[in-house]
């Protein structure tokens, strides 16, 4: 093997903020006080919060030692299943940071924000065309707020036609916010298993859908990385009974330019900027998740909607069927402006060819690792392929530890134990942005695990070595809470 | 394209070892009958230049500051961020991590959250925050669905002097529970009417928000007794958390949660997005919250770390039983704040919060000089209300014209309040500036 990506060098302890705290400093450049001071009445006020008096040179060793212990796309392979880690181009972030983009005002008089309403009515339509839908909302503030307007939507509407039906079909391989956002609408959730070859059959959605059943939630390509070849059908199905199609667009990396959601029979697709359209994840945001729906839908959109007249753009209230506002203005802003450049940046055949190699690299990953992994699902999967810890379970070694291994070889960690229809899964989703020279250092090191388990499987249950700090006890973390200091 | 690392000859030599004999042949499981019939109809890619030159014309079609002198508020602020906090937060380690599942791998964002939980204690007077929700509006529903699940009770009451916004949206998230919402009226002075909540039967919450959609502090201390009296619970909101950096914060006067937007703790404005759901309760309710927690714990080792913690609460385990369906929630803009409190420090933040206020109260003064009424008597922070007197409507539009947004228009959101307007004045005006709107609004 050529050297390991993972290694050891020096890194710095950093004491927690107030532990640094030394009374009198200072690390803000205050406004000069340029008019008379105007005490507030005593009874209203207080001691000021006690935060930590530090300078500007505190502050920025500070973060920057906490940076050093972090591991991001930048620094290397970040195989996440499901959360399409792919790299985030760095001219968007500048573009977010326009001082007209950054510095406007929600609520300023529309005439003088044209050009950001232009840039979300343009946004809208270019995520129309790439999924085949007919309308696009961007104001839910992520994935699993998009579930939620989806659900609202299709509450509406079975609302409109003197409907109220209790339950929802959910699958199995469907995405772990799938039940809760249905929840939050007073849905049922009634499981559904996926079959033999890891996909939804018609004759197990048959048997469940009824009129009592709003629709189904489906995400494709599923949570195993395989596409939900009977969705079609599926959605006959679910249509004959009155009910609608949500479709969890998470997933969407694998087939941008491939198919087409209205086609397909979709009544309604979020989407994630933050994972198909390359917005970075910030450690856990902010994303973005447009919905995306067929036109028997639109009237039922959040609002404000952008609308263009006459060649300049408002923003509308004016739907009274719409389900309401989700947002506080309009979304998440800041990351749409990031996807718009990235999509401009693509085109359409770079958006396609984007989703081939995601699902060629996934592949290659699957086929090269095979002989040494038990792959429950052997068959062409689309951007992410899953295995199991079941070879290594015969020396003791557990997902868990493999993935903990994975880090002292310097990559990140695939997602591990999801989907839950797998047992010990391990979840890789290279993404397109990953050369074959990188997947090749990737698959050897899992192969060098593999090889470890047969041989030193105590060693795994070590791992890792060379991180900051080791294996955290996170029962004890659970078991007495400590959440602020 | 430069994001795509692919050479033919990796393709090919990656398809040989796939087995297939082209990049169509791996999509031999999608049923023709699901894909496109014709390529999406998308602009032809641009190069990085020529996306420069695109973007900063569209963002020149935008009136922000400094070009603009903006006096607006009411739910996002202009305040300056330290040079220091946009710089550390374009760190790569930050940026392009994700939600922080494999902690030894994360500890960077570990603890900068845990410290950003522990400072928004801190400023709100509460035991516990959450690593935060999408905005403000959102966290107040989740704060509303929470009263629900603790107190069994069906029905809520929110004062109709929260922002608009939000309490559209908790209506948004109500909406299909067939939980009932009720507002509270407000008094002459510019503040929340608690009266009516004696008749108004069972209640899981009140919620009332300080400083109000007026700018006005609210008598927190009164909506507390009133609202425990009922077996609710206290919820308080905000939209302007510099506030608590002079006046005092919600935990001190009896609030059970306390949420709203953190976008003012250092955040660009983003027309609206993203900003920062901040959101605290008591311990006693922490297994009742929404949103992801850091909490402190021991490696292997018997060193400090962190991890994410009691996620029996969350939906990817309890699935449909969850407290949230909240999963990627708003860490970056978390992290700015923690940042922004931080380089503040409670010297830096008491001084803030005073200068916001002694530059709203020029402002207001110089108004009253002018003719202008101040309709509202309660004490105001760096946001309040002016009445332009009868025969002055062009002035707004005017002053449009010279560059200058002079407060929002109340009457699209309360009717009675024609000619009406909210101020907001920051930091970030000078007296100068300050003298010249005076001297423009009342000529």
């Amino acid at each position: 093997m050529t050297e390991s990506l993972g290694t050891t060098g020096l890194v710095l302890n950093e004491p927690l903020l107030w532990e640094k705290d030394t009374p009198g400093r200072e690390g803000f450049s205050l406004p000069h006080g340029d008019v008379d001071s105007c005490p507030v009445e005593e009874a209203l006020t207080s001691q000021s919060p006690d935060f930590p008096d530090l300078s500007e040179v505190d502050v920025v060793r500070h973060y920057t030692r906490l940076a050093t212990w972090n591991f991001g796309v930048d620094t290397g392979m970040y195989p996440l299943g499901s959360c399409t880690m792919k790299y985030n181009p760095k001219i968007n972030e500048k573009m977010a940071g326009l001082r007209g983009f950054a510095g406007a005002h929600p609520l300023l008089p529309q005439a003088l924000s044209q050009g950001l309403l232009k840039l979300l009515f343009e946004l809208e339509c270019f995520l129309s065309e790439i999924t085949g839908m007919d309308a696009v909302s961007l104001q839910p503030a992520a994935g699993a707020q998009g579930e939620l307007t989806g659900m609202l939507l299709i509450h509406a509407y079975h609302k409109s036609r003197g409907r109220k039906p209790s339950k929802i079909i959910v699958p199995d391989t469907a995405h772990g916010t799938n039940p809760a956002s249905a929840a939050l609408c007073g849905y049922r959730p009634v499981p559904v298993q996926s079959n033999e070859q890891g996909i939804l059959s018609s004759e197990a959605i048959a048997e469940v859908m009824d009129e009592d059943t709003a629709g189904i939630m489906v995400t494709n390509p599923n949570t195993l990385g395989l596409f939900e070849e009977n969705v079609q059908e599926i959605a006959e199905i679910v249509h004959a009974k009155g009910g609608l199609v949500y479709g969890d667009g998470a997933n969407m990396n694998a087939v941008m330019g491939i198919i087409d959601a209205g086609r397909i029979g979709l009544d309604v697709l979020h989407l994630n900027l933050h994972k198909t359209f390359s917005t970075p994840h910030g450690g856990g945001g902010p994303g973005s998740g447009p919905v995306c729906v067929r036109s028997h839908l639109e009237p039922f959109l959040p609002v404000p909607r952008v609308v263009k007249e006459n060649g300049s753009y408002h923003l509308s209230e004016d739907f009274s069927r719409s389900i309401g506002k989700l947002h506080a203005f309009y979304g998440n802003v800041g990351v749409m402006i990031k996807a718009y450049s990235y999509i401009l940046s693509m085109g359409a055949e770079n958006l396609k060819k984007a989703s081939q190699l995601a699902v060629l690299n996934a592949n290659y990953v699957k086929e090269r690792l095979k002989d040494r992994f038990h792959l429950p699902y052997d068959r062409p999967c689309m951007h992410e392929c899953v295995f199991t810890d079941r070879s290594q379970m015969a020396h003791k070694v557990m997902t868990l530890d493999m993935a903990k291994r994975l880090m002292d070889y310097g990559f990140h960690p695939p997602t591990i134990y999801f989907p839950l229809v797998v047992n010990g899964a391990i979840m890789i989703e290279p993404t397109e942005t990953e050369s074959k020279q990188d997947l090749d250092l990737f698959i050897e090191a899992l192969r060098r695990i593999a090889d470890e388990a047969e041989h030193h499987p105590e060693f795994l249950g070590q791992a890792p070595s060379k991180c900051k700090v080791k294996r955290l006890d996170e029962v004890a973390a659970a078991r007495k809470p400590c959440l602020a200091g | 394209m430069r994001y795509l690392p692919h050479t033919p000859k990796d393709i090919e030599s990656m398809l040989e070892a796939v087995g297939v004999e082209s990049v169509d042949a791996l999509f031999s499981t999608v049923p023709d009958t699901c894909r496109r019939t014709r390529d999406p109809l998308l602009p032809e890619p641009l190069t990085e230049w020529e996306l420069n030159g695109l973007m900063e014309g569209m963002s020149r079609a935008v009136g922000a500051p400094p070009e603009y002198k903006v006096y607006l508020g009411a739910g996002s602020y202009e305040h300056h961020i330290p040079h220091a906090l946009s710089y550390l937060l374009s760190r790569s380690e930050f940026v392009t991590s994700y939600t922080p599942y494999q902690p030894e791998m994360s500890q960077g964002t570990l603890q900068a959250i845990y410290e950003y939980q522990t400072l928004s204690c801190r400023l709100l007077g509460m035991e516990v925050a959450n690593a935060s929700l999408y905005d403000g509006a959102s966290a107040l529903a989740e704060a509303m669905l929470m009263a629900v699940r603790i107190t069994k009770a069906r029905k809520v009451a929110l004062s109709s002097l929260i922002h608009p916004h939000y309490r559209q949206v908790v209506r948004t998230y109500f909406q299909p529970t067939g939980f009932e919402l009720i507002e509270l009226p407000r008094l002459p002075n510019g503040r929340t009417d608690f009266s009516s909540l004696d008749d108004a039967g069972d209640l899981a919450a009140v919620a009332v928000q300080s400083p109000n959609f007026f700018g006005c502090v609210e008598d927190l201390a009164v909506g507390a007794q009133k609202a425990h009296e009922k077996q609710a619970l206290f919820i308080t909101a905000f939209t302007e958390p510099l506030a608590y950096g002079l006046i005092k914060n919600p935990g001190s006067l009896g609030a059970d949660v306390a949420c709203g937007e953190a976008q003012s703790l250092g955040i660009p404005q983003s027309f609206g997005g993203p900003g920062l759901g901040m959101f605290a309760t008591q311990m006693k309710h922490v297994r009742n919250m929404p949103g992801r927690l850091v909490g402190q714990t021991t490696d292997l080792d018997g060193r400090r770390g962190f991890v994410l913690t009691l996620a029996t609460r969350e939906q990817h385990i309890r699935r449909e039983k969850a407290t949230s369906n909240i999963c990627t929630n708003n860490s970056l803009c978390a992290l700015a704040a923690a940042m922004y409190m931080a380089s503040l420090g409670r010297t830096g933040i008491r001084e803030l919060a005073q200068l916001n206020h002694d530059k709203a109260e020029y402002l207001k003064r110089g108004l009253v000089r002018g003719g202008f009424e101040i309709p509202f008597e309660s004490p105001t922070f760096n946001e309040f209300v002016a009445a332009f007197p009868a025969g002055k409507d062009d002035i707004y539009q005017r002053l449009l014209k010279k560059k200058v947004v002079a407060g929002l228009p109340l009457a699209p959101y309360y009717p009675e309040l024609t000619d009406h307007y909210l101020f907001c004045v920051t930091e970030t005006k000078t007296r100068k500036d300050l003298d010249e709107l005076i001297k423009e609004i009342t000529s």
